[in-house]
Order: structure tokens, then sequence, then C-alpha cells
């Protein structure tokens, strides 16, 4: 993945306005959290490849971390923190934040057709 | 001596990290092993440092890494296809079924699992718990030894002392190996020994001490 530029995500987005597309939404801060600290709580929830269609995009942000808005019909989607963007097999947009150890910690992906499994 | 020693843990890297050294030392002594892996680890948030992988990258990554590992340390791998982080959502009957149909083909006469419970990830605690559910649906004679696995926090006032204290030092290195195959789940302790063969004595002693000793419960069945 390479760091976002703002204007070419906010193209990619506007290209599945309309359509049926799939979904991967996810955060995490990792199974082990309050295992490696006593006070730290293990969070996190993903939904992966649960269809939606959105009327409005935007991406939002500056510097190094941007936040992601989709309008639906009947509700949002939300992603903050995304650092990182990266084309996936020539039509998926794979948008990730990243910690300053390269671990994940949300991520938002928008497909026309299904991700693996 | 054992027949054939059958690993049943959730990731790639588990194996690594927790047996290495014990899978070696039966492959030293010509004992076949297989390792059954649940998952493709593909929802690790660790991508590499700096990251290389990305959400739909890594499971492929991942089994690539987990291949080399299981040649280090010359195991069979037989990859199960459950998805990281659901194995506690899936009907745990039907994943003790197919871990029984598969351990009454290899008729191991050990089988290495993590403590359920006891094993920190969810997925290491309902996997474990699959597989002693496995051996316990096979006929009594017909069972494997079970050795348990347990590190969460105080695991031992809880559990009393481990059963089988594996001294594997003799075998640091192969593990090393094993777990520096897993170049995607560097950072964190992968990332501290990446360069362990150059590490300073304390620091080497130290590795040593944290990863010179497997300890394992024998279940006992009811």
């Amino acid at each position: 993945m390479k760091p976002i530029q703002i204007e070419l995500v906010q193209q990619w987005l506007d290209k599945f306005i309309n359509q049926t597309v799939y979904i991967h939404v996810e955060t995490t801060n990792g199974a082990y959290a309050s295992h490696l600290d006593e006070k730290a709580y293990n969070v996190g929830a993903y939904v992966r490849n649960v269809q939606i269609t959105y009327n409005q995009a935007k991406i939002v942000g500056e510097g190094n971390a941007y936040r992601v808005g989709l309008k639906t019909n009947n509700g949002w989607i939300y992603a903050e923190g995304l650092t990182d963007w990266t084309i996936h097999e020539g039509s998926k947009i794979l948008l990730a934040g990243h910690d300053r150890e390269g671990r994940l910690m949300v991520a938002l992906q928008i497909s026309e057709t299904p991700f693996d499994y | 001596m054992e027949k054939h020693v059958v690993v049943i843990l959730p990731h790639p890297d588990d194996e690594s990290f927790g047996s290495a050294g014990s899978i070696a030392e039966f492959r030293s002594q010509g004992i076949p092993v297989t390792y059954l892996c649940g998952t493709l680890g593909e929802m690790g948030r660790n991508m590499g440092n700096p990251p290389f992988a990305n959400r739909e990258t890594l499971p492929e990554i991942r089994k690539q890494e987990l291949k080399k590992a299981c040649d280090v340390l010359d195991m069979n791998l037989q990859m199960l296809g459950y998805r990281d982080k659901t194995i506690e959502f899936e009907d745990r009957t039907e994943v003790a079924n197919h871990l029984q149909h598969i351990l009454e083909e290899i008729k191991p006469s050990l089988v290495i699992t993590h403590y359920p419970g006891y094993a920190v990830h969810p997925d290491h605690n309902a996997l474990g718990a699959a597989a002693i559910q496995a051996v316990e649906q096979m006929e009594e004679d017909h069972r494997p030894v079970v050795w348990a696995q347990a590190f969460a926090r105080g695991f031992q006032e809880k559990l009393g002392d481990p059963d089988v204290i594996n001294d594997v030092e003799a075998y640091f290195e192969t593990k090393m190996d094993a777990i520096l195959c897993h170049q995607s789940q560097a950072g964190g302790i992968i990332g501290d020994l990446k360069d362990y063969k150059a590490l300073g004595a304390d620091v080497l002693q130290e590795a040593k001490t944290r990863f010179g000793k497997e300890t394992f419960y024998i279940w006992k069945f009811q």
C-alpha cells in the first residue's frame, strides 16, 4: 500500500456511486491487547462482503490520516484513521490505517465483486 | 516412542512459537509430525514492518510462510480452511467431527493443541476445545494422548505445574528459523530477534530462556 492520495481516492470512491458494491470494514487492536497489558481492552469489529449501495462518498483529512464517509439511502458507513491505499486486482479499492509498527488498525474496502471468502 | 504426532493449532506461526522445539525433537527421532493448521491468519493485524501485505494479500503470504516453516520443521501440513477469528462461532461439534475424521486417518499417538480457556486468543481456545472433543469422541483404546498448551496470565496458579516440560534449547536455532519464516508477522518479538545470530550473548541467553522450554499439560479425559 502507499500513502493516501486524496484526489485519486476520491475519484475511485465516486466510481462506485449508485452501484451495488461489497464492503469490508474493520477495526482491531489485536487479540493480545489485554494479554500484553492488563489495563487494555480487546476491541474490534469486522463486516465482510456485505452488499450496499451508496449515493454519496467523501474522503476528508489532511497530513497522514483520513476519514471516509459513504452515505446510503438509509444510513452511513464511516472509517477514521486511514493512512494508506491500493487498488487490488485492478478493481477493488483498499484503504487502511496502520500504526507506527505497520500494524493494521482500521480498514475500509469496496469492490463490485465479493472479496475472497 | 511416539508413532505419529499431530499438531492442531489455528494460526500460521502458532506452531513455531509454541511447539517448534518439541516438533524438531520428534523429527530428529524420525517420528512423523503433521500440522493441522486451522486458518491462514487472514485477519492478522501485522502486515510486515514496514508493511508489505494488505488485508487481501495476507492470506496467500501467510500460506507461503506457513509452508516454509513446515519445511524448516520437516513436518507435513494440512490446512483446515477455517477463517481467522471465527472458529469460536463455528459449531463446535462440526469442527470436532472434522478433526476426528482426520485423526482417525492419521492415527497419531500424540496430539498437541491449546489448552481451552487458557490460551488467550479465542481461536486458540475454540480449536483446542474442538480438538479435545474430537479425541474424546474416539473409542477409548484408539485415543491419542493430548498435550495442551496454556499461556494465559496466571495459568500456572490455576492449573498447577505443567506435566511436560520440554527443554528444547538444543533445537533453538531450528525454532528461531521456523519463527523467522513468518516474516509478515515481523515486528514485536520477531523484529527484536530478526538478527538473532548476531545478538550479544546476554540477549541470546534471554531469548533461549524465553523460547528454550515448551510446556504442556496432559489432558485428563473423564
